[in-house]
């Protein structure tokens, strides 16, 4: 497939980011809020909410990142608006402030002097004029250098190594060859193989700065490490899947990008990237705080193998899932979006499958739901770098 | 047929990517990068997606997968045995 050439259908929000969902998010900045932005989102057809545990009391860097993936995530092109609910006036506008600047429509409230009623009335009348004017906007067809695409792999087992991942490998290289916006992270996962990706980076800056990166990782796990991780990374399922260490996992992990693209570019933790190419985003290997933090990113479509059947989706970001093993492919194919067990019969090849997943991918960017969002998989995961105050 | 891939003829081991394979079967392995194949007997039941020694392996050797160190042996690894956790540990953390 010459996809250099392709285009697909998707919305073009007002900064020129261009989505291929259309949600009307409702965006609570707090755990109090949740409750809320349900309400509203079961009063408004067509709105999304997006609850998650966190917002109160944290400081310093991770407060930080709360900000950066709350406002990333309304800034995300396959939202088209956002309602933000949060306790309390001040950090509710910080975040709407920070969704403003993209020159999307978004509208804050706020409980403490209102409570819950009179909040869930006033932001459901925003809700109702958003979903309003999504309901109006149109695809329209755009050069597929404009469609960002992520990828993180879970529950991976030796089929992924062998199968999948390097089947996301030849999509990664003809896409980066097309001039896409890519992403892989994951940084635990590069243990024992972090030097083929040291050796992939474009220059010695970058190099320089993903060798930060890794080592800052490493360091929390020797500080917390009660044991080899074993059961935790790789996982209690990776093992079953027949993963010994994580040496092994990360040797698979990094079939994902490719044979040719080199690493343009480091981000940090929902940091959006400057211009096109393969970045590495420092990141959890936690599959739901991986694609958040994806999505928080900008990413618009996101690529996900696996071995043993993680069941993964995500509020926003359509989560494509590709799997080799023909023994899940059988036990589990309401979650499998491409089958590519042909690649271990030798029936099939990597330029064959990797074709295969860029016209799902084409697809998906066109409007078809994912194996994740007909089953209703929404999960939001943020990040947390230390214990609130 | 093939029962089993594997990545490297460098390797020390491969994968099993069918199911139901029992002790004693006389196996067919794809080794990957140099498009040959191989032949192995296996000694107990591997499940799909487990490993099978491709070489005898002692303690303390290094195993071998992707061209790329990944574990040391904790107990030794006769060809066609069954290799995992139970014998192979990481050398990181």
């Amino acid at each position: 497939m010459d996809i250099t050439k392709a285009t697909f259908h998707g919305y073009v929000r007002e900064n020129g980011r261009v989505g291929v969902r259309n949600h009307v998010v409702i965006l609570p900045v707090d755990d109090l809020s949740n409750a809320a932005s349900e309400a509203v989102a079961n009063n408004i057809k067509g709105s999304l909410a997006i609850p998650h545990p966190y917002g109160r009391l944290q400081f310093g860097a991770d407060l930080d990142l709360h900000f950066a993936t709350l406002i990333g995530t309304g800034c995300n092109p396959n939202v088209a608006a956002v309602v933000v609910i949060g306790i309390e006036p001040g950090w509710t506008k910080r975040v709407v402030d920070g969704i403003a600047a993209s020159g999307k429509p978004v509208e804050g409230f706020w409980i403490e002097g209102n409570g819950d009623i009179q909040t869930i009335a006033s932001a459901s009348h925003a809700a109702y004029r958003f979903v309003k004017h999504a309901s109006t906007l149109r695809r329209v067809e755009r050069p597929i250098q404009d469609l960002w695409v992520s990828t993180k792999c879970g529950e991976s087992d030796t089929t992924s190594g062998c199968g999948s991942n390097p089947t996301v490998g030849d999509a990664f290289d003809k896409l980066y060859a097309a001039g896409c916006t890519l992403v892989f992270g994951e940084t635990t996962e590069l243990t024992g193989g972090e030097h083929l990706v040291a050796a992939r980076c474009r220059t010695p800056e970058v190099r320089e700065r993903f060798q930060f990166m890794f080592d800052r990782y490493q360091a929390i796990i020797d500080r917390h490490k009660t044991s080899d991780l074993s059961e935790s990374q790789p996982t209690k399922g990776n093992i079953a899947g027949g993963l010994t260490t994580i040496e092994e996992k990360a040797l698979g992990n990094i079939q994902k990008i490719g044979r040719k693209c080199m690493v343009d570019g480091v981000l940090d933790k929902a940091e959006v990237p400057t211009g096109p190419g393969l970045w590495f985003m420092d990141s959890s290997s936690a599959a739901a705080e991986m694609v958040t933090l994806c999505a928080a990113s900008g990413y618009a479509v996101h690529f996900f193998p696996t071995g043993q059947g993680n069941v993964i989706g995500n509020p926003i970001l359509p989560v494509i899932k590709l799997c080799a093993n023909p023994k899940t492919v059988r036990t589990m194919p309401e979650h499998i979006d491409l089958d590519c067990s042909g690649l271990l019969r030798r029936e099939q090849n990597l330029d064959q499958t990797g074709d295969a997943l860029l016209d799902v991918m084409l697809r998906t960017a066109n409007g078809e739901l994912t194996a994740a969002e007909l089953l209703g998989h929404r999960e939001f995961v943020l990040t947390r770098l230390y214990e609130s105050a | 047929m093939i029962h089993f891939l594997v990545h490297d003829e460098n390797d020390s081991c491969g994968v099993v990517v069918v199911e139901g394979i029992k002790a004693g079967e006389t196996l067919t392995g794809w080794v990957m990068d140099q498009d040959k194949t191989i032949h192995v007997q296996v000694t107990q039941d591997i499940p799909i997606g487990h490993k099978l020694a491709t070489k005898t392996l002692g303690e303390g050797d290094t195993v071998i997968k992707y061209g790329v160190d990944i574990g040391r042996v904790v107990a030794p690894i006769p060809v066609g045995a069954h290799l995992h956790v139970h014998n192979v540990k990481t050398k990181r953390w």
